[in-house]
């Protein structure tokens, strides 16, 4: 131990290293702040996972179109301890996102954001983007059909962009289509360009946290008044601040310590997600979608009216992002305590509730045609008329039961149609056939008399109301 | 010596000025031929070449299948994704129609119902007709077709950078 400490005293007389760390680590933050702060430390612990598991999986990635799903199968299946590490990186990434949005309610709920606070916040939705960037360009280096096609979509949606979109979707690509050049180019986005920007960005925003301190607690007396604050809040230190470490850091460093426990313990009880078939372009037997934190997102793209799309893919995160970077310097001013600001807790409820929905939506995905069903079964279709059985095969066979369920069976994309001939007569049944409709094709030009005749016999035998009340 | 000589505060301006300017072309320097490789693929000439995807006769009347060929800018560690598929449709009067896999919406891949006679796609629910038109969902147009010809006996089908929209 002596030892230790003499070359501790040599490096530290040479350095001044202690001088320099010491009144960072010591340094009077607010007493009492609980709990509630630790999320924003947490975040960084995921985002240090993050970086020794990516450094650590890139050793044996390879970032060729050719060969990069070949290498993950490997990492996965055959390298030593491969599938938990990439499996810490998943759930690594996943932490990282789930508490960069709480660590962003907790600082909008409790007003942190407001003077002389605000570029923190500002810094912090840039680091929030570029946490979503990473995810997305983290799931296409899985290289396989999903990433392949989500590329694709990435790069439709650039294209809607004025003016620069066809410029931003080549760029993405790597070149006119998705090919060689594709992958290596997302590879240095994740690996370089984009944490060297958190990197830069998490540096600013610590340094912003040491600047203006961490806020206290905050109190319905005492709204912030920028004249005021400042000299009060180095009073308050003053007189009952407590150094940071250890009274406050503890506290991060259990939460901290727990979360990256969860993410181990995940990875290694769940592994990380399988790659779905190679990375051909030419398989069409793909459904591409986004990872958890993006799924609420492919269902607002599903439901937004059509024609519309075009100005919400481009206009909605841009609105999006604006909004959170100049909130602070809107409201930078006036109460923080969450009892006196309804207005901030209903639209936290109001973004969480309808991210929820959305999200539970996507995942259900019930506008999506479901390919996989099969041919309803002779218990459901239940009748020994011709024309009816006839039209049941064709139900399934010419495409209808791919949106439409009956007793359970089918898609969801159109209306269920187990007891459609309680509401439309054959009349009608027929018409909607012929023309389609909103959100249905015509089959006027695709089916033959004979098999209208079956399919709306079949549809019209759909009425089990009269079929449990025969009298009726 | 000039050195222990007190400088002037104009010859300190312009010795600044002097060195945040020299700076700037030193960043040029290196900054302008790597925004330019990075830049590189806006730079590059559209690349279209005709792939031959068969014998006339193997195509039949009134069948849409799936066809794939090799892309005309592909490097040799492209692997699988150097290839692209389309959808190939022989009329009735023996006409040749092909229509790109990505549908008009997010670019996701239709797919090709025999029996329903539509495409379908598994994204967003975007449906067209044989024709490629429009039939129901999100799409904002048709499907986009490729330039299809018969050459000695081959169909061929020309190549394009993916659609977007």
């Amino acid at each position: 131990m002596r030892f230790f400490r003499k070359v501790w005293e040599w490096f530290d007389a040479r350095t001044d290293a202690s001088k320099v760390i010491g009144p960072i680590l010591k340094h009077p933050v607010p007493p009492r702040t609980g709990w509630m702060y630790v999320f924003g430390s947490a975040t960084l612990f995921a985002f240090l996972i993050q970086v020794f598991t990516g450094i650590a999986l890139a050793t044996a990635y390879v970032s060729s179109a050719g060969q990069a799903y070949e290498s993950l199968q490997w990492i996965t299946h055959q390298a030593f301890l491969g599938h938990l590490l990439r499996g810490m990186h998943y759930f690594g990434a996943s932490a990282m996102v789930l508490l960069v949005g709480v660590h962003m309610i907790r600082t909008f709920l409790t007003g942190s954001y407001k003077f002389p606070r605000e570029l923190n916040w500002v810094v912090g939705v840039v680091l929030l983007g570029l946490t979503i960037l990473m995810g997305f360009t983290g799931q296409l280096l899985r290289w396989d059909q999903n990433g392949v096609w989500s590329t694709i979509v990435a790069a439709e949606q650039a294209g809607r962009v004025p003016l620069i979109g066809h410029w931003l979707a080549r760029l993405l690509m790597g070149g006119q289509t998705v090919g060689g050049a594709t992958l290596s180019r997302f590879f240095a986005y994740h690996v370089f360009f984009i944490p060297a920007l958190i990197f830069g960005m998490v540096g600013l925003h610590l340094v912003l946290v040491l600047r203006h301190g961490i806020s206290e607690k905050p109190s319905a007396s005492r709204p912030v008044d920028p004249k005021t604050y400042r000299a009060w809040y180095e009073a308050m230190l003053k007189r009952e601040g407590v150094p940071f470490w250890p009274d406050a850091a503890w506290r991060d460093v259990v939460f901290g310590v727990l979360a990256v426990a969860c993410v181990v313990f995940l990875a290694w009880r769940f592994g990380a997600p399988e790659l779905t078939t190679p990375p051909d372009p030419t398989v069409v037997q793909a459904y591409p979608r986004p990872d958890w934190y993006l799924l609420w997102y492919f269902a607002v793209l599903a439901q937004l009216p059509h024609g519309t799309e075009a100005y919400v893919i481009v206009g909605a995160p841009l609105l999006a992002g604006i909004c959170l970077l100049v909130l602070p310097l809107i409201f930078n001013r006036g109460q923080r305590a969450p009892s006196r600001r309804p207005w901030a807790v209903v639209s936290i409820v109001v973004i969480v509730m309808g991210i929820g929905v959305l999200w539970f939506e996507g995942e259900r995905a019930p506008w999506s045609p479901d390919f996989g069903v099969k041919q309803l079964s002779p218990e459901v279709v239940n009748s020994t008329n011709a024309d009816v059985l006839h039209g049941a095969e064709l139900f399934h066979a010419r495409g209808c039961e791919y949106c439409h369920a009956v007793a359970g069976n089918g898609g969801h994309r159109g209306p269920d149609l187990t007891s459609v001939a309680d509401r439309l007569t054959e009349q009608q049944i027929t018409l909607r056939i012929l023309n389609g409709a909103y959100n249905m094709p015509s089959f006027a030009s695709s089916l033959k008399p004979r098999e209208l005749t079956a399919i709306v016999a079949f549809l019209n035998s759909r009425n089990p109301a009269q079929a449990n009340n025969p009298k009726e | 010596m000039s050195e222990s000589l007190p400088a002037s505060p104009e010859r300190r301006k312009l010795l600044a000025r002097l060195s945040i300017g020299v700076g700037c072309i030193g960043a040029a320097l290196v900054g302008v031929p790597v925004a330019g490789f990075l830049l590189g693929p806006l730079f590059e000439p559209v690349a279209r070449k005709w792939r031959a995807l068969g014998p006339v006769d193997s195509f039949q009347k009134g069948e849409t299948i799936e066809v794939k060929f090799a892309d005309a800018s592909s490097v040799a560690w492209a692997g699988v994704t150097g290839q692209t598929g389309a959808w190939l449709r022989r009329e009735a009067d023996g006409q040749f129609i092909a229509f790109a896999l990505n549908c008009t919406h997010l670019g996701c891949p239709v797919r090709w119902l025999q029996q329903a006679e539509l495409f379908m796609c598994p994204c967003h629910g975007g449906v067209y007709y044989k024709d490629g038109a429009v039939a129901a969902g999100p799409p904002p147009k048709p499907l986009t077709r490729y330039r299809v010809r018969v050459n000695q006996g081959q169909v061929e089908i020309l190549t394009t950078p993916t659609p977007i929209a």
